[in-house]
């Protein structure tokens, strides 16, 4: 058994997710799909793009700063799409010991964390010229605000615990408890009164934009989505080649060791 | 200031934040990659002279 599949050695339940459970097989699927996921993220990006500049109206009441919904709305569904898939992860850790299940987890965690810190700052700015401030404790903003924390948090317990079935068993409690978040903020603008918008797109009884603005919306958050699924499957790599690395570290100490005595 | 000042800096900080991500992926991948082409060239991956 290589130090690779010594790493991994784990018991899965289902034969899919076990065929899934074997990082070389992993690292050969990823390999072919991740060009293609990043050459279509790129085009989507680009026609995203295009109409949010050259097609799509101002609006009534907003003006040219409602493009800056084409960033803010992607990034902020991201935040909450990288954290239900780290919370997904540490119940694939705890409960089935999945061996790519922290893996994901630990690769989820910073581009989470990205998305997040853009959907703040992007929508402190497009405050600013419509509400008159950057920053207001309403319950979507500091919830919002609770989120990038948590996700900071669960980057420094990573970086804490050198171990890393250790580091991933304490992220995976850190995570679900976490998680409480994520319909905190969903559904803080319905059941606080916040200066933030209720939902326009995702909502019980259709989106409330016109579809001018909703089209190129949901492109660039398509594209956004796939630049995400496509860092977090490089990450996962990395960190399958990064956990190759600490092994055979390991084997070479213990080697040398062996000589020495 | 006017509004074209916060949606340069939102489309700018936002394009910053995703180049970063792809190059870190891309560094740090490079980096795993060559640190374990040295340790297999030192024989340490090799099964027949492990122990």
């Amino acid at each position: 058994m290589s130090p690779l599949q010594a790493h991994f050695k784990t018991a899965t339940s289902s034969p899919m997710i076990r065929e899934l459970a074997n990082p070389t097989r992993f690292m050969s699927l990823s390999g072919t799909l991740l060009p293609w996921l990043g050459g279509l993220a790129a085009l989507l990006m680009a026609a995203g793009l295009y109409m949010v500049w050259f097609t799509a109206p101002a609006d009534y009441q907003q003006g040219e700063t409602v493009k800056i919904m084409y960033i803010h709305v992607p990034a902020a569904w991201l935040s909450l799409f990288f954290y239900m898939i780290m919370a997904s992860s540490a119940l694939g850790t705890l409960v089935w010991r999945h061996p790519l299940a922290d893996v994901s987890q630990k690769a989820a965690a910073p581009i989470g964390a990205a998305f997040t810190l853009i959907c703040l700052v992007t929508g402190s700015l497009w405050g600013k010229p419509m509400w008159g401030t950057y920053w207001q404790w309403d319950a979507r903003l500091t919830s919002m605000l609770v989120m990038l924390l948590i996700y900071l948090g669960i980057l420094a317990l990573w970086r804490a615990i050198e171990e890393p079935n250790r580091a991933a068993r304490a992220v995976s409690i850190l995570t679900l408890v976490g998680a409480v978040n994520v319909p905190i903020v969903k559904f803080s603008v319905d059941w606080w009164n916040t200066l933030h918008q209720p939902a326009s797109v995702f909502r019980l009884g259709g989106p409330t934009i016109h579809s001018s603005m909703l089209v190129p919306l949901l492109i660039v958050a398509v594209a956004f989505t796939l630049t995400g699924v496509a860092l977090h499957l490089s990450g996962m790599r990395t960190e399958i080649l990064r956990r190759r690395v600490r092994t055979l570290t390991i084997l070479e100490a213990e080697r040398l060791d062996a000589q020495a005595a | 200031m006017s509004h074209t000042f916060f949606i340069a800096f939102s489309y700018i900080l936002t394009a910053l934040v995703v180049i970063g991500l792809i190059l870190r992926a891309v560094i740090d991948h490079r980096i795993q990659v060559r640190t374990l082409a040295e340790l297999e060239a030192r024989g340490i991956g090799r099964r027949s002279r492990r122990g």
